[in-house]
């Protein structure tokens, strides 16, 4: 079968719409032809609005299960908002997947701490569905996610579900609650002094606002986790999602290209350095 | 039964205090239970007091008139309570709840302050502790005041 064209995007079915978040869906695409492409945990798609323009959304969805692709949005922009106003039926356009995942295959033995602020929980949750899927062939398991406040946990069910699994550490906080909230409050870097880490086996996925990255990564490398074994997904403006345009170069990388999950090791000396 | 002491110096705060200077500071110790709800200070008290938490989560507080308490942070096991004993007034600027059954121990801020006053290698000792704690909580209180999540 012949690949097809990476800058032609392809006709694509909202199949379901889920409102998660004030702003946010999640919607599973089925293609009109043929199926689905395979995806790994951590790559993104090119969502096309028809009429309106092209996004890059990561892919949020089971790798290894089903036969849509599955996208949650926030409405933050013009074709990011068309994106959530989508109706069931509605057509939309895809290209992708693309760009260099998480690295899981990497990874085994090892403790995994996946960190996620707000919406970058979507792009983990297909790391966690294949980590959870060979559970066996991890060490620890740690998840923290981090939230403006209660009403604002992505995908508050699942976390919730996943918390009640005894191989799996949920670690919830949020920037602010009422009384009635009894998690944590406070920002996600926070929590991770205190979760006991194994520097020496720990590899670390953050997935979430830039600067919540950054504070993460720093609290990650205080804890003596090398810079080596901490994967950040970044976000740029990406284009050509093929590493042509150039839109979305981080200092010597194309984010679409090289990343979006790229090592501390890679960008650490780059992160904090405006418009790069 | 450990003594104060024993407990103290297991405390990360404490991690690496010498021994005589252990003593000084369990002399102005004592050991306390809170149960779910209760307040360890409310904003305006008197800031005679704080807290090292051994098991069990307290919640930060700030009132608004009329209006639920925001919680803007929670702490646990190996973590401080309260800064406003190191400076004038000595005045709670915020009230702290506990939100679970709560162990800890307390020091007595006048006697602490007293004996750092006397001993300034303690009160160094004590400040070192302390310091980087507070800047932890303000890098922390800034990424807050961002409201990241918001654009994410």
């Amino acid at each position: 079968m012949v690949a097809p064209d990476p800058f032609l995007p392809q006709p694509y079915r909202v199949e379901r719409r889920r409102r998660e978040l004030v702003g946010a869906v999640t919607l599973e695409l089925a293609p009109l032809v043929g199926a689905r492409p395979d995806f790994a945990p951590g790559q993104f798609n090119m969502l096309y609005v028809f009429g309106v323009g092209e996004v890059a959304i990561s892919l949020s969805g089971d790798a290894e299960r089903g036969t849509t692709f599955v996208h949650t949005v926030r409405n933050v922009g013009a074709v990011s908002g068309a994106l959530t106003r989508l109706e069931v039926g509605a057509s939309v356009g895809v290209r992708g997947p693309f760009g260099r995942g998480w690295p899981l295959t990497g990874a085994e033995g090892a403790d995994l701490l996946l960190v996620a602020g707000g919406l970058g929980l979507a792009p983990l949750r297909p790391a966690l569905y294949a980590i959870l899927a060979r559970r066996e062939r991890y060490g620890r398991v740690l998840i923290m996610v981090g939230s403006r406040s209660p009403e604002d946990i992505l995908y508050r069910r699942e976390l919730e579900h996943w918390r009640r699994r005894p191989d799996l550490e949920v670690l919830l906080t949020v920037d602010h609650a009422d009384a009635d909230w009894h998690g944590h409050v406070g920002v996600v870097p926070a929590l991770i002094p205190h979760a006991g880490l194994d520097p020496a086996r720990t590899l670390a996925l953050v997935c979430g606002p830039e600067v919540m990255m950054r504070f993460a990564a720093n609290a990650l490398l205080a804890a003596g986790i090398g810079p080596g074994r901490i994967h950040l997904s970044m976000e740029r403006n990406m284009k050509c999602a093929v590493g042509q345009c150039g839109h979305c170069q981080f200092g010597p990388f194309f984010v679409c290209k090289d990343g979006p999950v790229l090592g501390l090791d890679r960008i650490g000396g780059i992160l904090a350095v405006p418009e790069i | 039964m450990d003594s104060l002491e024993e407990i103290l110096g297991r405390h990360p705060f404490f991690a690496g205090f010498e021994a005589g200077h252990g003593r000084l500071v369990a002399g102005c110790a004592r050991n306390l239970r809170f149960a779910a709800g209760q307040y360890l200070f409310r904003e305006g008290d008197p800031a005679d007091e704080f807290f090292l938490i051994r098991h069990g989560k307290v919640a930060l507080e700030l009132v608004e008139p009329g209006r639920p308490p925001v919680v803007f942070a929670t702490l646990g096991a190996g973590e401080i309570v309260g800064a406003s004993w190191l400076l004038p007034p000595y005045r709670w600027r915020l009230a702290a709840r506990a939100v679970e059954p709560t162990r800890a121990i307390g020091i007595d801020a006048a006697c602490l302050r007293g004996k750092c006053e006397a001993d300034h290698h303690l009160g160094y000792e004590m400040m070192k502790r302390f310091l980087p704690i507070l800047v932890e909580r303000l890098q922390a209180t800034r990424l807050q005041l961002l409201d990241v999540y918001g654009k994410h």
